[in-house]
């Protein structure tokens, strides 16, 4: 609709029909059709594992919706009540008010429930999709330069999100989530020297006290929310402005982005997209119970339900605890040491900083300061890929943890056997996991190599005029080889002497970490590798073949 | 009741109207079905338990010498000639006709093989024979007699049972009665499908590793509003739809990311591909 010089042809554009107007009206007094050109002509690649950050920030507006239903009749008070409402196993049973108001909007509002339900799965369904966005990013190698930064504010959001989901479930003041809330108390407990006081400070007094269900609400709707929504914000401008990374392709290049202009294709997807992700949650929160409250009955501290289990982002920190050992417990100092709450303490914090901070890591390791906007396939960053599975596997053994007594009870095992079990699967699970997908990796670059230079094995055996059995190879087209081949050389860094001659042992152990990180890694082929390979098996079989080119 | 009922429709009504041109008809009649089965359901249990009591109020000399034989020929292998026990089972001296009734009545008994703790499995016995055999070994000695009918109609004071079952049961059986782990392979069974008496004779008996709560502990009126409570949970499908077994977050996790998140990455697989 508008050009270059918006401005000056102002005229020139339809002036009848009201959106025309109004567009022109709105034009003339903010000149917002140069943002709507800037963004608007954005490319994005098609690719589905793109669109996993965009299910997050649906899923994110679906909870700012619903959430901002529920604020309506939610009472984020501990005030006792006597429950008069509808639900006839808590009739006459006292409660504070902030339970009360969720039996009262779960049984007595309507649709009151369906908005409960949507808002608890939407959560679910916002925290798995970061997740899954943020494995997509490190699995590509997408967070290496210039995309750092944007890696640690996407992992501050997923952080930020749990911390939304735990101070969201905390709300209702049920016995499910007040045995969670317990726990954290507990933990905080056994942070050394201060953390009685911190506990004092969180609860307003000894657990439980009357003042969380408050601070949680404002946490929930105030603080997080806001920081959310201000990381989402820098979030998308760092992706606007390093332009979408894309998988390696004919034509695409470290300086172009092959793809849809966000106007009008892209965002009329992407439209459609929203109305996807609402459809699947709203049809999960109309066929199945999330959360039923009503079944868990009100907190109090003496009664605790087995089988307690957090949400699913949550379960990790909830195994790690699992999976301590007992009596891990020293009296020194005229003070009590609870290693076994201290212990998973570090574990967690160290495991979500190394992280947060992989792409630093990395680049160290690497000494690569190039520009990436080529994705790297898996298997062609071997060492990374490896890491990751790693990564993940100590995730799972520490998520499964978390639901041992199910597992125990569901597949008839004991629950010693099975915490035992995943003690093992903790330690030996991710180094087992680097070393398959290391070699797994380096494989299917073996075969990928073998396919680029000779072609598929076609199945045909053919036999030459001289007598001799060949097996047909059928080459790659010119667009596959270039996918296949296309990945950029890497060297491990050396040891070199420092500006005044001396080699620390920071650079030996630097190059130390290069040199492991790229081992077995095999070099790019060169452009004379594949030419003469192509005509090696032009010669191979000149009879079937030779028309083909 | 009535009242009870509305939150669920209204609750749901949403859901449906957006969905109704797909859904409604088979639907509704499946939870028709689904209703009417678990009522009646119910109602035959609860209707069977209060004559099958009145038989054992009565119990005769039959009876006693027949639940002799039954078991002398299927028990006294593992509990002895006279029930007085042996180095493979304890003696039931005493342990009354309400431990008979349930563990036989519930299919721990006979035990069949060795492990962690005796399990259900189809009762091997007729509800006649199982009285008989509860006669004999409470004609041995004075021991928790089976469950009045009055303790059993289900619908006492649910409030005040679940109360008394997040204090008193929660901790193993899981707050919603969907059952929990224990030590060593053992394990709170869930609590679906148990049939009033037998949750009363539970209670009264405490069975391999559950706690007894004998009538000081629990009355009779409050173990009849667990009861109560037990059976509502049972005749009252969740309000929210499918209940996903009442695991709460790890079945909603697991949910989530196979079917929700699992349907998610198709759509955009198909969106994507469409394009192309
Ligand atoms: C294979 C051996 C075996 C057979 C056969 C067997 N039982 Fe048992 N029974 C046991 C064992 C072992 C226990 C103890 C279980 C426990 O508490 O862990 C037991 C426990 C019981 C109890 C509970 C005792 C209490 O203290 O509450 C009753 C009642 C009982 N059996 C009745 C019977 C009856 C009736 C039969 C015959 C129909 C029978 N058993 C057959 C092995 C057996
Ligand atoms: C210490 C843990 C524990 C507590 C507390 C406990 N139970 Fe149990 N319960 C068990 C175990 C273990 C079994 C399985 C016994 C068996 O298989 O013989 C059981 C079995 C039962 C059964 C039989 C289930 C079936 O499928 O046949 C019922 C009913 C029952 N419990 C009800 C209750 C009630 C009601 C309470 C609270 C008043 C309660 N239990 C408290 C551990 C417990
Ligand atoms: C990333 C953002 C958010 C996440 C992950 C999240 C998650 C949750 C969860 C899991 C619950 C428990 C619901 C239940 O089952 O009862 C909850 C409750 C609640 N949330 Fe949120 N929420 C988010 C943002 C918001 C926002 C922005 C608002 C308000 C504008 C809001 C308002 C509420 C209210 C009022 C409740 C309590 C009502 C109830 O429990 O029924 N939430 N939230």
């Amino acid at each position: 609709m508008t050009t270059e010089t918006a401005i000056a042809e102002t005229p020139r554009i339809k002036r009848d029909g009201f959106f025309g107007q109004a567009a022109n009206y709105l034009d003339e007094r903010t000149s917002i059709s140069g943002v709507v050109k800037e963004f608007g002509r954005k490319i994005f690649p098609d690719h589905w594992s793109f669109l996993l950050g965009e299910v997050a920030l649906y899923s994110f507006i679906v909870i700012l919706l619903t959430g901002t239903f529920l604020t309506f009749f939610f009472q984020a008070s501990m005030a006792e009540v006597v429950y008069n409402g509808a639900w006839v196993p808590l009739k006459g049973i006292q409660m504070s008010a902030a339970l009360d108001s969720t039996l009262h909007i779960s049984f007595d509002i309507r649709g009151g429930l369906l908005m409960r339900q949507i808002h608890h799965w939407a959560a679910l369904l916002f925290v798995a999709s970061i997740g899954l966005h943020m494995l997509r990013i490190f699995f590509t190698g997408a967070f290496r330069k210039p995309r750092e930064l944007n890696w640690v504010i996407g992992f501050t959001l997923f952080v930020l999100a749990m911390a939304e989901g735990f101070t969201g479930y905390s709300l209702p003041d049920d016995l499910l989530s007040g045995n969670g809330l317990r726990i954290i108390s507990g933990m905080i407990e056994g942070i050394p020297l201060v953390g009685t006081w911190i506990n004092f400070l969180l609860f307003g007094g000894a657990y439980p006290g009357t003042a969380i269900v408050g601070r949680l609400y404002t946490l929930h709707i105030l603080l997080l929310p806001a920081f959310v929504l201000a990381f989402i914000a820098l979030h998308l401008v760092f992706v606007v402005v390093h332009k979408h990374t894309q998988f390696a392709g004919a034509g695409r290049t470290q300086q172009n982005v092959v793809g849809y202009p966000i106007l009008p294709v892209y965002a009329g997807k992407a439209g459609g997209f929203f109305f996807i992700v609402f459809g699947v949650i709203v049809l999960m929160a109309s066929l199945f119970t999330i959360n039923p409250v009503w079944e868990y009955g009100p907190y109090d501290p003496s009664p605790i339900s087995a089988g307690t289990q957090p949400d699913w982002y949550i379960g990790f920190a909830d195994g790690m605890l699992r999976l301590m050992p007992p009596h891990l417990e020293t009296y020194w100092f005229h003070r009590t040491w609870s290693w076994f709450i201290i212990i998973p303490l570090v574990i967690l914090v160290v495991f979500i900083v190394l992280v947060a901070i992989y792409p630093f890591i990395e680049a160290w390791v690497t000494g690569d300061k190039r520009e990436h906007h080529i994705l790297d396939r898996p298997r062609n960053a071997a060492t990374r890929t490896a890491i990751g599975a790693a990564g993940v596997t100590f995730y799972a053994a520490m998520w499964a943890a978390a639901s041992g007594d199910l597992i125990a009870t569901h597949f008839k095992f004991s629950i010693e056997g099975v915490t035992h079990t995943i003690q093992t699967a903790l330690i030996v699970g991710p180094i087992i996991a680097y070393f398959v997908t290391k070699r797994v990796c380096i494989a299917l670059q073996k075969k990928d190599r073998a396919i680029a230079l000779h072609g598929y094995e076609s199945g045909r055996i053919v036999r030459l005029p001289g007598g001799e059995f060949i097996e047909v190879h059928q080459p790659v087209d010119e667009y596959q080889r270039w996918e296949l081949v296309s990945n950029e050389g890497y060297a491990p860094l050396v040891v070199r002497p420092d500006s005044r001659g001396r080699i620390t042992a920071g650079t030996r152990f630097r190059a130390a970490m290069s040199r492991w990180f790229f081992e077995d890694r095999l070099a790019p082929l060169t452009q004379t590798e594949i030419e003469a390979a192509q005509h090696h098996g032009h010669g191979d079989a000149p009879a079937v073949e030779g028309g083909s080119h | 009741m009535a009242k009870l009922n509305q939150p669920t429709t209204s609750g749901r009504s949403t859901s449906r109207k957006r969905k109704t041109g797909r859904r409604s008809p088979l639907a509704t009649f499946a939870l028709i079905a689904i209703g009417l089965g678990l009522t009646g359901g119910v109602y035959a249990a609860a209707n069977a338990t209060p004559s099958a009591s009145a038989d054992t109020a009565s119990s005769t000399q039959q009876q006693v010498s027949d639940g002799e034989h039954l078991f002398q020929a299927n028990c006294a292998s593992c509990h002895g000639m006279n029930a007085v026990g042996t180095a493979a089972a304890p003696s039931l001296i005493g342990v009354g006709a309400a431990a008979v009734d349930f563990q036989v009545g519930t299919g721990r008994m006979p035990m069949a093989m060795d492990g962690p703790q005796a399990e259900e499995k189809t009762p091997q016995f007729t509800d006649a024979q199982t009285k008989e055999l509860a006669a004999y070994v409470a004609s041995l000695a004075p021991g928790p007699a089976i469950p009045d009918a009055q303790y059993l109609t289900g619908n006492t004071d649910a409030a005040a049972g679940a109360q008394l079952f997040r204090i008193n049961c929660a901790m193993c059986h899981n707050v919603a009665g969907a059952g929990g782990a224990l030590t060593e392979g053992k394990f709170a069974p869930p609590l679906k499908g148990v049939t009033p008496a037998h949750i009363y004779e539970a209670m009264l008996t405490g069975p391999q590793n559950m706690p007894v709560f004998n009538d000081r502990n629990i009355t009779p009126e409050q173990k009849s509003d667990i009861i109560s409570y037990l059976t509502y949970l049972e005749k009252n499908p969740s309000p929210g739809g499918f209940a996903l077994g009442d695991l709460g977050p790890v079945a909603e996790g697991l949910f989530l990311w196979i079917f929700g998140l699992g349907s998610i990455v198709g759509l955009a697989v198909w969106i994507t591909a469409k394009s192309n």
